[in-house]
């Protein structure tokens, strides 16, 4: 065997807590499938039989019907975590530690991609690397996101990324986060490297091929708990550490262990480094790079390759927008303007453009949806216009309500010309006309007390806050 | 030496056929070799008397029975490059290929095969004819008569045959039947080559793999990424990660039920090395070194347990590579210190990792010399080689091939490395090889051909068109 897939679907969705309070990320319909479907479908392209998926017990149970999405026959092995402490991808990883008998590739099942996964397997083959990630260029999402009006937030903060020459050498990668003065890189990179280019507008898609060793790493250090924060900038920077001589190993062993066990990878990178392969590169007349006096890739044993996507679908959908933008992109990519999921009904007069009405639905007469997302179980009364917005599952529109670019959470129910707010327990807010707000179940913690409001800009309530008003 | 030969050769034929003519033939063979120009009718009557002789031969064939329908075509082949005295035969002739071999019985095998082909001939003319045989020479290269060039039922390797749309659909049956994909040809192919594979890399054979590979072992898939992308490049490379793949693929080997070991495991070989010709087209030493794991394979005893005959297999592998490459690396270059003597300045193409590591061994041994690296694009390997030997510590001039007349007075030995030694004695090289040493010939420059034995294959090829690798045209 060669690889192992990983699937990690025990993640929240916390960027994106409006959609995701009430349905699981992997669960979340795109393009009326379960996001976890688009990872699932890519690894069945490929040619993957069997799948680990981590994710939480409340996942698990949903995940057996929507097997039968799914065209082939790939064996999914479910593992559970609870969710209680904090836990990270590494963590995760280290949990199904057992189960992983050959080098693995992890993704997360947020990630809707086409790439030719061979580009970055292929890497890791040929090169012998420790670590292959996939990059693609960040799309700048241009739609209007609804319950965002106005500048954009702060937003995240970019990733630095240094490439060399060939473009597929990962030489560095840093968050603007922990930047805090300026970027600095050391020399010794640049005297091995000469040639760096750093890039900012690229994507994570939070795909890794890693060796056996590295998993066994995890293990033995079990103060890295996230894949992406900790593990690979740390096997980036291990790339160009100064190497430990075998021969005085024993003495340097003790005193790093005391330390942070960095000598481990080395140790355990370099035993599986054999006699012939060594003797293979030794008569092999090639060499990564040209220039200076050393031997192929300078001699290290840790080597970080990345593929970068210049074109082709990537997506992690891990925000609104991103969100909204994998649904227009599946559309788009079936080739029809907008999907309609199975059982809807759809009366007459009605004129859907661009959107994606999931399965179960009601539309009724004279309705206009435009640009929208709608999830299952939806009904919209006669006359209704909505445009550019999302609506989780459901949901209720009362008759001739109007919603632009607005969002209404799970089970809320518009009012049909209503006048008044009515804030109240396990109930959604009644609205007559909406622009640009958010709706999310109030769970708790309302006030008994009903207000009116006629108009409402920008509204954006959390999850389990002591709404006033 | 090989005008002496054609002299011999004419005087031969001669005596064949009634002495009558003979003396005249002799006045023209003679004249021939003194440069006259030969008069109108001497030319038609030496053109009968060759017609009279194959008639006569024809006959007498015609009467016994012959089993040397293989080796005529090579004799013949042999006899023709002999007579046109090709420039490099001499050089070869000269270059003391035999010295460079690892062992002394090695280069007289060669020389035995072929005096053990002569004598076979002999006696099979003689059982034809009479009289004729006493007088074949013991080089065996003369005698090989045209009209044994009878229609030989010719079985030539699928490799060269891709113009032939029957070869190329034999072959994809063949690969479908393994489950190896089928590599797609690329772009436009020059009339000359158009009987060659030329593949891009732009469209690796890992396309339509999948991606946990169970069809073809892991580190087979890695090693032919690695042969295709070029990370391993060089004879001897090349050879070394075969075996340390096979090694692999034995150590995860487990018998089915109801299969032998020493059938199962050969019949599942095929398919990878399907693959790794599908990646890369096999070198000479590859073969030899499948050749003698399929032998080491087959010859395990049947009632020998599993772990047992793995654990012989795996020593097997070792012991080969220690003693057909390192241990032979270490007499060669023994030899060839003695060839180089303080003040040489050597002259090296490419970069081969033989010559490399005579010239490491001999600057280890306080010899003064400087060496002159020679290299040649698309590769430019010679780089490569430039690095190890700087880094050494010898002193290293580089130049591109296109100077190697200029810098060639300087120059006393030429050391080259070799890719395959062939039966008839050519060698087969990285291109440019056969320019540098036609360019030493020239300049009167002693060429070394250094070549380990498991590089020496059976085949035979007089040019480099007939069998050739077609690099990638736009990497």
């Amino acid at each position: 065997m060669e690889l192992q897939a990983v699937l990690m679907a025990a993640g929240g969705g916390s960027r994106m807590m409006e959609l995701t309070y009430n349905t699981h990320k992997p669960l979340l319909p795109v393009g009326n499938k379960p996001l976890i479907w688009y990872p699932l479908n890519l690894l069945e392209r490929v040619g993957f039989e069997e799948v680990i998926i981590i994710t939480t017990k409340d996942v698990q149970k949903m995940l057996t019907p929507d097997r039968l999405k799914l065209d082939g026959k790939m064996k999914l092995d479910v593992v559970c975590i609870q969710l209680e402490g904090e836990m990270g991808t590494a963590d995760a990883l280290r949990h199904v530690q057992q189960k992983i008998k050959t080098d693995v590739l992890v993704l997360s099942c947020d990630l809707i991609t086409d790439v030719a996964l061979h580009e970055v397997v292929d890497l890791f083959r040929a090169h012998n690397a420790s670590m292959a990630m996939l990059m693609s260029k960040l799309h700048e999402f241009t739609e209007t996101v609804p319950g965002q009006k106005g500048k954009k937030k702060a937003g995240e903060q970019r990733d630095f990324v240094g490439v060399d020459a060939t473009g597929q050498r990962l030489l560095f990668m840093a968050n603007e986060a922990d930047l805090e003065d300026g970027l600095t890189i050391r020399k010794s990179i640049m005297c091995k490297h000469p040639s760096m280019r750093i890039r900012t507008g690229l994507l994570d898609a939070h795909l890794y091929c890693l060796k056996r060793c590295v998993v066994d790493f995890l293990v033995e250090n079990k103060n890295i708990s996230s894949i992406r924060g900790e593990l690979i900038p740390y096997l980036v920077r291990k790339q160009f550490s100064k190497s430990v001589n075998l021969p005085n190993n024993k003495d340097e062993v003790e005193m790093s262990q005391k330390m942070e066990g960095q000598t481990n990878l080395e140790i355990l990178g370099s035993c599986k480094d054999e006699e012939l392969l060594r003797l293979t590169q030794e008569r092999s007349c090639w060499n990564d790079h040209h220039g200076d006096m050393s031997e192929a890739y300078h001699g290290g044993k840790v080597r970080c390759y990345v593929h970068i996507m210049e074109d082709g679908v990537c997506y992690r959908v891990n925000t609104l927008a991103a969100y909204i933008e994998a649904n227009r992109m599946v559309s788009a990519g079936v080739g029809a303007d907008s999907i309609i999921g199975a059982s809807c009904q759809i009366s007459d007069k009605t004129s859907i453009k661009r959107s994606t009405v999931g399965a179960s639905s009601t539309v009724r007469e004279k309705v206009k949806i435009t640009n929208s997302i709608l999830m299952n179980g939806v009904t919209v009364e006669e006359g209704c216009n909505i445009q550019g917005s999302v609506i989780c599952s459901n949901a209720v529109i009362g008759r001739n309500a109007d919603i632009k670019y607005c969002l209404v959470g799970s089970s809320q129910r518009i009012e049909p010309d209503g006048e008044c707010l009515t804030v109240t327990q396990n109930a959604g807010i009644h609205l007559h006309y909406v622009y640009g707000c958010l709706f999310i179940c109030v769970k708790t913690h309302s006030t008994p007390h009903s207000s009116a409001v006629s108009r409402v800009c920008c509204v954006h309530v959390c999850v389990r806050q002591r709404v006033a008003g | 030496m090989a005008d002496a030969d054609e002299t011999s050769k004419q005087a031969e034929r001669n005596t064949n056929v009634g002495d009558g003519i003979a003396v005249k033939k002799q006045d023209i063979a003679r004249a021939k070799n003194e440069g006259k120009e030969l008069t109108k009718d001497e030319k038609q009557r030496l053109r009968k008397e060759k017609k009279q002789q194959k008639k006569n031969k024809k006959d007498d064939k015609g009467e016994s029975e012959h089993e040397n329908v293989p080796l005529p075509p090579s004799q013949a082949v042999v006899q023709c490059q002999s007579q046109k005295a090709p420039s490099v035969a001499p050089s070869l002739a000269l270059t003391p290929v035999s010295v460079c071999t690892s062992e002394k019985p090695a280069k007289s095998k060669a020389e035995q095969r072929a005096e053990r082909r002569a004598r076979q001939e002999a006696d099979r003319a003689a059982k034809g004819k009479k009289g004729e045989s006493a007088q074949q020479p013991p080089s065996g290269k003369s005698k090989a008569p045209p009209n044994e060039l009878q229609p030989v039922v010719k079985r030539l390797p699928e490799h060269v045959q891709v113009d032939d749309p029957a070869a190329v659909r034999k072959l994809a049956k063949k690969l479908e039947r393994q489950q190896i994909p089928v590599r797609s040809e690329y772009g436009y192919k020059v009339s000359l080559f158009s009987h060659l594979h030329q593949y891009s890399r732009k469209a690796p054979l890992t396309q339509q793999i999948s991606i946990p590979s169970t069809v073809i072992h892991p580190y087979i898939v890695r090693l032919g990424l690695q042969y295709s992308q070029g990370i391993v490049a060089g004879s001897n490379a090349r050879s070394i990660a075969l075996l340390h793949a096979f090694q692999k693929v034995i150590q995860d080997y487990k018998t089915p039920p109801n299969e032998e070991l020493s059938r199962d495991l050969v019949n599942k070989l095929k398919p990878y090395i399907s693959y790794l010709n599908q990646c890369r087209p096999l070198s000479a030493s590859m073969g030899n070194a499948i050749k003698y794991v399929k032998k080491e394979i087959s010859n395990i005893p049947c009632l020998c347990k599993e772990e047992e005959a793995k654990k012989q297999l795996l020593s097997c592998i070792d012991n080969y590579i220690k003693e057909k490459i390192t241990l032979a690396a270490t007499t060669i270059s023994a030899y060839a210190i003695e060839k180089i003597s303080n003040g040489d300045v050597i002259l090296v193409y490419g970069c081969s990792s033989l010559v490399n590591h005579i010239l490491c061994d001999a600057f280890d041994k306080k010899r003064k010399f400087s060496v002159i690296v020679v290299d040649s694009r698309p590769r430019l390997e010679g780089r490569e080689a430039l690095r190890r030997l700087v880094k050494k510590g010898i002193c290293c001039t580089y130049v591109l091939i296109s100077a190697v007349s200029y810098i060639l007075p300087e120059v006393s030995k030429v050391f080259l490395g070799a890719h395959a030694l062939l039966a008839n004695g050519y060698v087969m090289s990285r291109v440019g090889t056969s320019q540098i040493a036609l360019v030493a010939k020239a300049y009167n420059v002693p060429v070394l051909v250094c070549c380990e034995t498991y590089k020496f294959c059976e085949r035979v090829q007089t040019d480099s068109f007939v069998s050739n690798e077609l690099g990638n045209q736009y990497t």
